[in-house]
């Protein structure tokens, strides 16, 4: 039978982009000895080790967890390097959970990163294969046309993802750990930023980032002991889909829907809008905010742009979205979903600082990746199941 | 713990050069098979979890078109690891454990021909202290026989002894790469590829893929007349660096076999994916397997070795045995990492 599974440490470094002050190893220490002060454990405490992260190349190393063994505390103990394209920091959770939740270990630490300084991200996704075409596009080029794709089927307001960047923007000011922190966020800045990938413009995309972000996860009651709040992990879910085939709906992928009716039947949710206090959404260009409210039915189809336009997801609204600043603002890639799951688990937690949305008591995590393709979620709470 | 089996193997021929087939193309008759022998659509597989390199594909993101294979439409429950697919199948169980899934497919797949394997290896190691040195994975391993044969904890001739072993066992292999019958002497009699490695000490680079079905409780019953139950599975990981180890023992294999329960009871056959021959004496120790023990039938990983899928094709080719009767208690062995550095172990029973 499953067993609870509880958050009980969170611990996340400055995002930047590059952090030359550390080593691959320094950086995921950072985050991994945060999240055990939070948790008030010791390495000795921990049972096993999951890592996330994306692509090898994003770093140049192959398999960069096994020299990394000693640096998260991994030797002498079982260790799994999981990888799901861009939901990767998501799935690693959940893995985490898993071991937790299925009595196989008490404690786990889980640590996801990208390091993306190290390398060049952009030759890392353009190599060129014998027999394939290359896209040449980057992961702006290849997403712009779903969202021409989603304006055009909802008839949202063009200027729907300049608002979405501001927000996120004005949220990551309250996030010290945010990479972007532009202080003078407008509008009209974000507006007159040059368009990149029409219509998405540079104020409206994801930075390269490097950062790692870790979380203690526990047994009942082990957690139940826990010095500090616990995050109690109510449902997880994992959906994937293939990229290419006639017929696939790329801009409202099935993937994502199952995902979200699966999930919310676990976590006993009838009304998402409703029952969740808020949300931290995998939004790497501005307009996945509005698509992915959709999609993972918070919104009604083709209407996730109003609460955008209303302002229901900002801060102070009442289905807040993206309080940390979202990928919008850091996006160290393999970490980019653990932060989204850890983010949340802050939330119920009651610990999000200054970003901290007033009694949440139940949140959503969510992460994607591929041609959007990936999706895994999560919804943590304060109270248990 | 649930009650979890092996249900169902298949595999590709290992081949060292894999001329007309892309990944996808080798993964989808493994699949397709898996399925069909097993009598079970998409619909009735409620986890899928695979395990491969991006480093083998010189690709990032190349696991993502193996979906194709799984014919993931309507989508599904998915999830990947950057490691053999004996570690897909860890966390496929966990999952089965939990009460998350019945029935899980898991597969692995790696086509190392593409580019230079024991170079690319090299690209696992710290980047800012060995890898700009280009140790391959043979020199690294040829380190670690060169302390088992100074210290005197190996000989060459029981080396070369294991080389003849599987070979010969691999006759019987229609998916095995190096097979027949060879002579100790004339083996010994070869050069050194890298000292004191020779050529029949190193595992062949095979392209390849497995898959493999798990199922829980009654339903593994139905879909397997003796299903291969996994009665423990544990892994371990060590340090990387060489200096810090005793590369004399497998110590990582040892804490795995503890875990796993290999030695609560008798072991009647042991598959064990160790790369280099003096890999292979090592494990067989760390296992504590007794001449009683019929070690590597198939040939192992010395006579078929497709990089991401032979740790996972040997927990395939240990529940074979238990499921024809030829064992009523198997061990398969998986590893990772230079010198033998992370390792799995996996113990299934008829009962």
């Amino acid at each position: 039978m499953a067993e609870l599974c509880g958050v009980i440490g969170i611990g996340q470094t400055k995002y930047a982009a590059s952090r030359k002050d550390v080593s691959m190893a320094g950086l995921l220490r950072e985050a991994a000895e945060r999240a055990l002060a939070d948790a008030e454990c010791t390495w000795k405490d921990i049972d096993a080790v999951v890592i996330g992260k994306a692509p090898d190349m994003f770093e140049g190393v192959m398999m960069p967890e096994l020299f990394l063994a000693e640096a998260i505390g991994g030797a002498y103990k079982p260790m799994l390097r999981v990888h799901t394209a861009g939901s990767v920091g998501g799935s690693t959770g959940i893995v985490a959970a898993s071991l937790v939740q299925s009595g196989v270990h008490d404690r786990v630490l889980t640590v996801a990163f990208e390091k993306q300084s190290e390398s060049n991200a952009t030759w890392a996704l353009s190599i060129a294969l014998p027999f394939s075409v290359a896209t040449v596009a980057g992961a702006g080029g290849y997403f712009a046309p779903l969202i021409r794709g989603y304006i055009r089927r909802s008839g949202a307001p063009e200027d729907t993802g300049i608002r979405v960047a501001v927000k996120d923007r004005q949220n990551a000011l309250k996030n010290p750990y945010a990479h972007l922190q532009i202080e003078d966020i407008s509008f009209d800045k974000v507006a007159s930023s040059p368009m990149l990938w029409d219509p998405v413009r540079y104020l409206e995309t994801c930075p390269s980032s490097d950062g790692a972000c870790a979380m203690v996860m526990a047994r009942e009651k082990i957690a139940e002991r826990s010095p500090r709040k616990v995050a109690w992990v109510h449902a997880t879910e994992m959906r994937s889909e293939p990229t290419f085939f006639s017929g696939r709906d790329q801009v409202m992928p099935r993937a994502i829907l199952d995902n979200a009716k699966s999930l919310y039947k676990k976590a006993r949710i009838t009304n998402p809008r409703k029952e969740l206090d808020c949300a931290e959404i995998y939004v790497p260009f501005s307009w996945f905010e509005p698509m992915w409210m959709e999609g993972m039915l918070i919104a009604e189809r083709n209407e996730g742009w109003k609460m955008t336009y209303e302002g229901a997801t900002a801060l102070t609204g009442d289905f807040p979205v993206n309080m940390s600043g979202g990928v919008l603002s850091s996006n160290p890639i393999g970490a980019s979903g653990l932060i989204r799951f850890a983010e949340s688990a802050l939330q119920v937690r009651g610990m999000a600082g200054a970003h901290q949305v007033d009694g949440a008591k139940k949140a959503l995590g969510h992460a994607y990746g591929g041609g959007s393709q990936y999706f895994s979620t999560w919804i943590v709470s304060s109270e248990k199941p | 713990m649930r009650d979890v089996a092996v249900v169902g193997f298949s595999q590709s021929p290992s081949m060292r050069r894999e001329p007309n087939r892309n990944e996808v193309e080798i993964l989808v008759p493994v699949i397709t098979e898996l399925k069909k022998n097993a009598g079970i659509a998409n619909d009735q597989v409620d986890f899928v979890c695979s395990g491969s390199s991006d480093y083998l594909a010189g690709q990032a993101f190349a696991f993502v078109s193996s979906l194709d294979a799984v014919g993931a439409w309507p989508p599904v429950s998915e999830s990947h690891v950057e490691m053999d697919g004996a570690w897909a199948l860890y966390e496929a169980w966990v999952k089965m454990q939990m009460g998350y899934a019945d029935i899980a497919l898991v597969y692995g797949f790696g086509k190392p021909s593409m580019g230079d394997l024991p170079l690319t290896m090299a690209l696992q190691l710290d980047p800012y202290t060995m890898m700009p040195l280009w140790p391959d994975a043979v020199s690294l391993a040829a380190l670690q026989a060169r302390v088992l044969l100074d210290g005197g904890h190996v000989t060459e001739r029981e080396m070369a002894e294991r080389a003849v072993r599987d070979r010969k066992h691999a006759k019987s292999n229609p998916f095995a790469q190096l097979k027949g019958d060879f002579e100790v002497e004339k083996l010994l009699a070869a050069p050194h590829l890298a000292s004191p490695l020779r050529k029949h000490d190193c595992a062949p680079i095979s392209d390849g893929a497995s898959a493999i079905l798990l199922a829980a409780g009654d339903k593994a019953k139905q879909l397997c007349k003796r299903p291969a139950w996994i009665t423990g599975i544990a892994h371990i990981l060590e340090p990387m660096e060489l200096g810090v180890r005793d590369l004399t023992r497998s110590r990582s294999t040892e804490m795995a076999a503890q875990k796993a329960g290999v030695w609560r009871d008798k072991v009647d056959a042991a598959e064990l994916s160790a790369p280099f021959t003096h890999q292979e004496i090592l494990v067989e120790r760390a296992l504590g397997l007794s001449s009683k023990t019929h070690v590597n039938p198939s040939g192992g990983a010395l006579a078929g070795n497709p990089m991401m899928a032979v740790g996972l094709s040997r927990i395939g080719e240990a529940a074979g045995q238990v499921w024809r009767g030829t064992a009523d208690r198997a061990v398969a062995h998986a590893t990772s990492g230079p010198c033998l550095q992370q390792n799995l172990v996996c113990v299934l029973e008829g009962k």
